[in-house]
Formats: structure tokens, C-alpha cells, sequence
């Protein structure tokens, strides 16, 4: 249990009386500050502002794993004026509000904290150790020296009112070529949504039944009656440590019935928005997408043979499933970050693809102030993504590198 | 009995006595000594880069500064001709007798008094104005402009002498320094230097590398008032090894290293041993000599201000090619002044503190006659508008370098010296030298602090825009240039405006808002912003502090 705030030593002895020094361990007894009834014999740590994970005063009780002593502690530190509970992220965004951490780093955090699945704790592990702020920071660094160059072109024109050199414009066009590079690669979200993987086929071919083999739960209800998933239902599992949302779709068939008009509309929205495509169905009606797996169902009724590119499964003896796992596997990996590669989320990508979209372009104008003004908003749309900005940081890196001035 | 007292004349203080007179107030300008209103006390030349920018949007008020270098030009040039239209810094040099004349005239013209006597005191009651004390009596006012410059509490520093006085052989303002401590307004110290000045009939002129004024003729007025003086020409000369080692052996010498100088310098325009010690790789560094004046032999040699003792000035000097047989008429020197931390004051550039009280120029922690000017202008119309009860005149940093100014002085503040870069401006392809009437016709109409002539002008300019030759003109060529870049920054600025446009109520009290932690109070209650946008600027605003103003003035603006 941690306590975080200009109140949290008070209550650290109101609990467990003189607290050890900073940054040491030491067992206390805790006890109720209202009757002094014993709650536990618990570890306490203390830290001292400004040094510490939230930026302020912080007291941890390490205690008794119970659940009733965690709730006694708990009530006895809300009895404590001025102290409440902590709403969820408080801890990350006092850390923030104090500079402790940057908003990349913030991020990873929230990631870590939700991570269910090995290959997402390391994703978010890798932006919480600070790998996309070094690298923001790295750009930030070119572009710095980049505006440097030009502010000081402009801003001082007495001196060097000459044409800027190539390598300039050069240094210009690679930074913009390597953030479209970034751009370009696995992003975050299917890591932390997960792989969409959608089952669709005409009704009855047995798209229900195969998602609840696949998944193991019996999500999906399975009838004989056409027609039965009406609307979709999605069953998250984890492949390899790979999170995947899998998608049940109604049948895809002419109909009437007027809930089940809205399920099909619904399944070729689907279907268009999935990342892979289990296909049910005939190959000749197969809907088209780039990685779509062609299965023949119920190969326990041996109902057509299969080819080199189609698998026959059958959710009734399990026939076919792991290869059809391993396919599905081998075609995930291409969506998410290789193993300790940073990966963006949505937001970050955006921002980068401001960055880019501001520093493609600017050089071709062949105007020194609308490549400046391009450097700017790129370098703007990096503090954006740390939550950093300041033209001071620009002036800084100007007057530190170049002799100015007449 | 003044509507408003001015105290100095400098660009800030002519400024801002003529801008208040515009506007119809009865203004008295003090100032030590009458022939020196509008000196140019340091380099004899008036615009540049992002200068030249402040030049062209004060003349569209009708201010002195574009017109009195016009009449004083001797020598022009359009800096950045190389890079696009946004950045062009049109400078002239003046002659300083000619500009001096023609800053007097215009005072006169609009009716500004001047009161030569020095300001001893502030009256102050109840936190209002009323009055200055002088060294000849009250002065009866009801608005007081502080354009003190750097004289108060002065002193100069050549090598180890030092002096009491705000400019070579002038005095310094002691008793009103005191006073602003007392009222806790002062801030701390900041430097400038200036270089020594030259016989010019001692330099050899043909071994100098020649800098012509440009062929095509252009003014910073948009108001022409007759035909330019002739034009006379600049040359440049260059430091060598030689000069650099005798700056070297004399570091000792120098009261920037020696520590007697508390007060931060400029990093953009250092003393020449500066520049020695902190680039020592360079060889050479460039000195551009500027003539004074059509019948003054002074040169100004730009780029070598420096505190060194007189005769290593002289020797480092005469190691130079063109200044072999040079002589000083009057040395350099260093200048120490206490400034204002501009932070206590709002967009218009009064005091939070004190009703009535406006502080305009170096006083506020800038560099420079343009910065100083355009300061002037705000201070002026704004202390005319309190006594007259009329709109106050507020600058937008997306319309305006006087807006980026002023914005940037009120709410971060100043470490160094404060000089207009175009860097600053993140708005610079919309804030031409070129058009400026286009983005400021409008609100100097408004402020109705402008001839008959200017507003015809105005008026013409702006209909001029709606005609289809318009696009075949410089600025509507310009226009199109930057059409697209422009565009996006507005749809940047629309998702800041709806996210940051709501203002802030200027009586809130930044401590009743709950969530706001007591450093995020005190920074908010010394910055007083005034609107939640000015607040993001504020250095360490953080996000959630941001968050928690905008519900407060939400919640008010629903109640």
C-alpha cells in the first residue's frame, strides 16, 4: 500500500509510529490510530520529496496479504484527515504533474498496469524504461540543430546571408524519410486490443462452433437453425501470448428477418475491418482480403476434399486446429512488434505522422522560412507526444552551438 | 495637471508620450535634459530582422520611429534577401541629428510638452497614480509611463573604472530605483555594453571591404515624407589572431571576468572578449563600421562592444586591417541596470499592482530601440485609454511581433535581455514586414490614434485587397506563396482556440480553485493570465494545473 502527498509520513507514524529512515525497511506495528488496536506487523518504507516515484512525500506498507488486513489498514489511513483513497492512475499522474516521468513514459505505465499478456508486458515494458522517449529525444535533437541552423540563417542575417548549404536540406529530407520508416511499422493497438480475427461464412457452416473450439469457451451459442448469431460476438483469447479478439459474424445470406439484415451488414463491416479472415465458405464466394485462411468445415463429415491452400477442420474431433492455430499465429506476427521493438500506439503515430507530414514537404518550397516553420511544427508535434514544449529548448540549443551576434 | 506623465525620452518614452497625445490626452514627457529625446544611445541604426517587423506595425499607428528613420536614412538594406518574403528585415542606418530632429518635431507637432526635470518619486494613493515628484515639484497626473531605460540605478564599467550614470556622461535615476524596489517591483540586474567610437577620417577606408546601401528604393513608412538624405556607405573590417591574443592577455582587465558585473548580458549580441573566450576556435569575427552621421566623422564599429580599459580597446583596435592609425573618440563601456520582472504586468502593459502605473522598454528586461519603441506605443495608448476611458489597445501574437513581445515578456518573463527574434514568432509566415497595414489597419483604426492621412491610407489598402490586381502585388504574390502554410496553422489555432480560448476572469482567485497545488497558484497569481491560452505559456503551467483552470472558468461562465 502506498501513501503519496505532504501528508503521507504524518500518516506513516499516526500508523506505525517513528518512521525508519529514508529509503530504509524496517518492521513497525501498525495499529489503529483511533483505539491502537494491532492491524498487522508490516514493512514500512518511507521516501522523501522531490526524489521519489510521484514527485512528493511517499510511505509504502508492505503488509500481510489478507484481505481483511489490507481493508483494516485501508479504513484506518481513510479515518486520517486529509487522506483519501487514490483514484485509478493518480500515483502515474502526479508523477507527470511533477516531471518525474514524461507522458511516453506515463503511457507505458497505464500499458504495463493493464498488460495481460506476456508479449504486451514487454511492449509496454519497453516504452516504460524511457526506448520511444530516447528516440523522440534523439530526434528531437536533430531537429533541434536542424532549427538551430535555420533560426540562426534567418535571425542573423548579417553575418551569413549566403544560401544554406545542401547537406542542409539533405539532413532535412533523411529525417523526414526515416519517420515515414517508423510510420510504417507494427503499431501498438493490436497488441493491446488484440488481433482481429473474424469467422465469417454462409449460415450453418459452423462459424459458432469453431470459435468456441478455437477459444475453448462456449461463447457463442451453436444451433442447428441457421440464422442463429444475429449479431456478432467476440471471444478474446491469446495465441502464443498474442492477444486476439475473435469474431463470430452472423451468416452471410439474403434475408428479412430485420435484426438479421442488421447482423450481415454488420459481418461485411467486419469482415472489411478484420485483420484476419477465417473463410467458411466456398472459395468462389469468398469475400476478398488480403490475409484471408480458406478452411472447409466439419471434416468429420468428410464433405470435399482439401487443397494445398485450404485446411479442413472439424470443432466436433478437433481435426485441423493446430495447424489452423499455427497459421493463424505465423499470419498475427506480421501485425505486432518484433520482440523488444519499440512499438507506437495511436497517438503517437498520429503525432509522428504530423512530424512527417509537416518536414516532407517543406523542403521542396525552397524557402528557408517554410522549412523553419516545418522544423517547428515537427518539433512540436514530438513535445506533444512527451508533453514537452518550449521554444526556450530551441534557443538554448541555438546560443549553445554558434557564435552569434555582430 | 497631465492626463499622463511620461518619464524619459527615449524611443519607449517618445513612443508612448506621442501615442497617448494621439489619442487625445494631455501628456508632459520628462526627461533629464531636452536635447536628448529620441537619441539612438548605442548603434546608429533602426530595424533588421524581426526589428524591421516591429518598424513596419508601429508605423501603422502613426508612430514616430519608421517616419524619423526615413527622414534619417543614410544608408539601407533589405536583410534575408536571399530567403523568402516572411523573414525580409528591412534596416536603415540614420543619421543620428537628423533622427533626433525629426523625433522632436513630431513630439511637437502632437502636442507632447517636454518637462525637463528628474523624477524623484511616484505619488501613490491607495494603489492609484496621482502624481510625480520632481526635483522642481509635484506634477499633478493621472497616469504615469515608467520608460526609464537603462538609467536606473546606472553604472558604466570601462576596464576598472566605474560610474554612476545610465549613458556616457549622463546621470543615472537613483532615487526612482529605490522607489521601485520599495514597491516591489524590481527585479534584479541586467548588462549591455556598447562599442567604442571611432574618428572615421583615421581609418583607411580602402583597405575595407565596401558594403553599399541597396539600389531600389524603399522606406519603413508607409507614409512618404519627401525625398530620402543621400546615401552614404558601410564597410566591414575583421578581427584577427592578433587582436584576439590581446583580448586574451587583458581577460583580467575586463569587469566581466573580473565579477564585478552581476547583471546577465544578451548571448545574441556579447562584448567582443566574450566572444574571444567563448569561441576561441574562430579566428576572425566580423566588424561592421557604421557611419554616424552626413557631416559627423563618428564611426560606429558594430560588433565589438566591449568593458576592456581604454588602452587595450585602443591596441586591440590597432591591430585590425583599415584601423592601423585609428583613434577613440569615446571609449566603450559596459552598462548595469536594475530591471522590472515584466511578469507584474498585463497585456497593456500596467502594473497589477499599481492602477495607472505602466512600465514601457528596457525597464521591462528588453534590448533594442525597436522593442523599446513598440512598448511605447502599447504603454501609450492603453494609459491614454484609463484616463480617457477608451478601449484599451491589446496585441495578439498571431497578428503581430508587438503581440509576440509583449506576450512573451508578461507572461515568462526575461532572463536575459529580450531582443525580437523572428523565432519567436511561431505565427512568422503570416507576420510580414510587408503587411503589416493588412493585419493591423484594422485595430489602429479602431484606436482612432491616427492622422487623416494615415487613415486614408488605411482605408485604401484594405479595399486595394479586395481588387483582382491585388494578387499580381508583392504582399498578394507573398500571400499566395504561403497560402497553404498558413492554413494549417489556422486549423492548428482553431483546435488551441477551442481547447484554450476562455478567459479568465481578472478577479479570480487562483487559490479557491480546487486541484491548483500552492506552486501552481503562486505562478498563476504572479503571471495573472488572462486567458487560459496565455496560461499554457506560462514556464511550469503543468497540464492538470491547465485542466483545473479551465473547469473553474468554465463553472463560472456557467453560473
Amino acid at each position: 500500500m502506498r501513501v503519496s502527498g505532504p501528508l503521507a509520513h504524518l500518516a506513516g507514524e499516526q500508523l506505525g509510529g517513528r518512521l525508519p529512515e529514508c529509503r530504509t525497511a524496517a518492521v513497525r506495528e501498525l495499529r489503529d490510530p483511533g483505539d491502537g488496536t494491532l492491524l498487522d506487523e508490516a514493512l514500512v518504507i518511507a521516501f522523501a520529496a522531490p526524489a521519489t516515484a510521484t514527485g512528493e512525500d511517499i510511505v509504502e506498507f508492505h503488509c500481510h496479504g489478507g484481505r481483511a488486513v489490507v481493508d483494516a489498514v485501508l479504513g484506518a489511513l481513510s479515518r486520517i484527515e486529509g487522506l483519501r483513497p487514490a483514484q485509478p492512475g493518480e500515483f502515474t499522474r502526479r508523477a507527470f504533474d511533477h516531471g518525474r516521468i514524461d507522458l511516453t513514459e506515463a503511457e507505458g505505465l497505464a500499458d504495463l498496469l493493464e498488460a495481460e499478456t506476456e508479449t504486451q508486458r514487454r511492449a509496454a515494458l519497453s516504452l516504460s524504461d524511457g526506448s520511444l522517449k530516447r528516440q523522440i529525444d534523439a530526434w528531437q535533437e536533430r531537429l533541434l540543430s536542424l532549427s538551430g541552423m535555420a533560426e540562426r540563417a534567418i535571425d542573423h542575417a548579417e553575418e551569413h546571408d549566403e544560401p544554406m548549404p545542401s547537406a542542409f536540406y539533405d539532413d532535412v529530407d533523411t529525417l523526414a524519410a526515416e519517420l515515414q520508416s517508423w510510420l510504417e511499422r507494427p503499431r501498438l493497438e493490436p497488441l493491446k486490443d488484440g488481433i482481429r480475427i473474424v469467422v465469417a461464412g454462409p449460415p450453418n457452416s459452423g462459424k459458432s462452433s469453431l470459435v468456441n473450439a478455437i477459444a475453448g469457451v462456449d461463447r457463442a451459442i451453436v444451433s442447428a437453425i441457421p440464422g442463429t448469431t444475429r449479431d456478432y460476438i467476440e471471444v478474446p483469447f491469446a495465441i502464443n501470448g498474442i492477444p486476439c479478439l475473435l469474431t463470430d459474424t452472423a451468416g452471410l445470406r439474403e434475408t428479412v428477418d430485420s435484426v438479421e439484415i442488421i447482423g450481415v451488414e454488420r459481418a461485411a463491416r467486419l469482415i472489411v475491418a478484420a485483420d484476419i479472415l477465417l473463410w467458411l465458405g466456398p472459395s468462389s464466394e469468398a469475400p476478398s482480403h488480403q490475409r484471408l485462411v480458406q478452411l472447409i468445415p466439419k471434416a468429420d463429415l468428410g464433405l470435399a476434399p482439401t487443397d494445398g491452400s485450404s485446411l479442413a477442420v472439424s470443432s466436433k474431433t478437433g481435426q485441423g486446429l493446430e495447424p489452423l492455430i499455427d497459421r493463424v499465429a505465423a499470419l498475427a506476427a506480421h501485425f505486432i512488434p518484433a520482440e523488444n521493438a519499440v512499438a507506437l500506439n495511436r497517438r503517437q503515430s498520429a503525432l509522428i505522422g504530423e512530424a512527417e507530414a509537416a518536414l516532407g514537404p517543406c523542403v521542396k518550397s525552397g524557402d528557408l522560412a517554410v522549412v523553419a516553420d516545418g522544423l517547428r511544427s515537427a518539433r512540436q508535434s514530438f513535445d506533444r507526444i512527451t508533453g514537452r514544449a518550449g521554444v526556450e529548448d530551441m534557443l538554448d540549443a541555438l546560443f549553445a552551438r554558434f557564435c552569434l551576434g555582430k | 495637471m497631465f492626463d499622463i506623465l511620461v518619464i524619459g525620452a527615449g524611443h519607449a518614452g517618445c513612443e508612448a508620450a506621442a501615442a497617448a497625445a494621439r489619442r487625445g490626452a494631455r501628456v508632459g514627457l520628462l526627461t533629464f535634459r531636452a536635447e536628448d529625446a529620441g537619441q539612438m544611445s548605442c548603434n546608429p541604426s533602426i530595424g533588421g530582422v524581426g526589428k524591421g517587423h516591429l518598424v513596419r506595425e508601429l508605423d501603422v499607428f502613426d508612430a514616430l520611429m519608421a517616419r524619423a528613420a526615413d527622414r534619417a536614412a543614410i544608408h539601407r538594406r533589405m536583410l534575408n534577401r536571399s530567403k523568402g518574403p516572411a523573414v525580409w528585415g528591412p534596416r536603415v542606418q540614420a543619421d543620428r541629428r537628423l533622427y533626433r530632429s525629426a523625433v522632436a518635431a513630431m513630439l511637437a507637432e502632437q502636442g507632447v510638452e517636454i518637462v525637463v526635470a528628474e523624477a524623484l518619486r511616484l505619488n501613490i494613493e491607495h494603489n492609484r497614480i496621482c502624481g510625480v515628484e520632481t526635483a522642481s515639484g509635484i506634477i499633478e497626473c493621472r497616469s504615469v509611463v515608467v520608460a526609464t531605460g537603462t538609467f536606473l540605478d546606472a553604472r558604466l564599467f570601462i576596464g576598472e573604472r566605474v560610474l554612476e550614470g545610465g549613458r556616457s556622461g549622463e546621470r543615472a535615476a537613483t532615487a526612482l530605483a529605490s522607489q521601485v524596489r520599495d514597491i516591489g517591483l524590481g527585479q534584479g540586474r541586467l548588462k549591455t555594453g556598447t562599442p567604442p567610437r571611432l574618428d572615421g577620417r583615421t581609418i583607411d577606408w580602402s583597405r575595407l571591404e565596401e558594403q553599399p546601401s541597396d539600389r531600389d528604393h524603399w522606406a519603413l513608412s508607409a507614409l512618404h515624407d519627401g525625398a530620402p538624405p543621400p546615401q552614404l556607405r558601410c564597410a566591414i573590417a575583421r578581427t584577427n589572431v592578433v587582436t584576439h591574443d590581446i583580448i586574451a592577455d587583458n581577460f583580467d582587465r575586463s569587469p566581466l571576468f573580473a565579477g564585478s558585473i552581476e547583471g546577465r548580458g544578451p548571448r545574441y549580441c556579447p562584448s567582443i572578449e566574450d566572444k574571444v573566450k567563448r569561441f576561441a576556435e574562430r579566428d576572425s569575427h566580423q566588424i561592421f563600421l557604421e557611419p554616424e552621421g552626413l557631416d559627423d566623422f563618428l564611426v560606429y564599429p558594430n560588433g565589438i562592444s566591449t568593458s576592456l580599459p581604454v588602452d587595450v580597446q585602443e591596441r586591440f583596435l590597432r591591430s585590425i586591417k583599415g584601423l592601423e592609425q585609428v583613434e577613440i573618440v569615446r571609449p566603450g563601456y559596459a552598462v548595469e541596470y536594475e530591471f522590472v520582472d515584466p511578469r507584474r504586468l498585463g497585456s497593456t502593459l500596467e502594473t497589477h499592482a499599481i492602477e495607472g502605473l505602466f512600465l514601457a522598454g528596457q525597464i521591462n528586461g528588453t534590448t533594442g530601440y525597436e522593442e523599446a519603441a513598440a512598448q511605447g506605443l502599447a504603454a501609450g495608448l492603453n494609459a491614454a485609454a484609463k484616463v480617457l476611458e477608451l478601449p484599451a489597445v491589446r496585441f495578439d501574437r498571431r497578428s503581430s511581433y508587438i503581440g509576440v513581445m509583449i506576450d512573451d515578456l508578461t507572461l515568462q518573463g526575461v532572463s536575459e535581455p529580450y531582443r525580437m527574434m523572428t523565432a519567436r514568432a511561431e505565427h512568422r509566415l503570416a507576420l510580414r514586414a510587408d503587411n503589416a497595414t493588412t493585419r493591423l489597419g484594422e485595430a489602429a483604426l479602431g484606436a482612432a490614434c491616427v492622422s487623416a492621412r494615415r487613415r486614408a491610407l488605411i482605408a485604401a489598402h484594405l479595399e486595394s485587397r479586395t481588387s483582382t490586381q491585388f494578387a499580381q502585388s508583392s504582399e498578394g504574390q507573398a500571400d499566395a506563396l504561403y497560402a497553404p502554410y498558413i492554413h494549417r496553422q489556422d486549423r492548428e489555432w482553431e483546435s488551441v482556440r477551442r481547447e484554450r480560448g476562455a478567459a479568465i476572469h481578472a478577479g479570480l482567485d487562483f487559490s479557491q480553485i480546487a486541484g491548483l497545488s500552492g506552486e501552481m497558484v503562486e505562478r498563476l497569481s504572479q503571471v495573472r493570465p488572462e486567458t487560459i491560452d496565455q496560461a499554457s505559456r506560462i514556464p511550469g503551467i503543468t497540464p492538470a494545473a491547465l485542466s483545473a483552470l479551465y473547469i473553474a472558468t468554465a463553472r463560472r461562465a456557467a453560473a
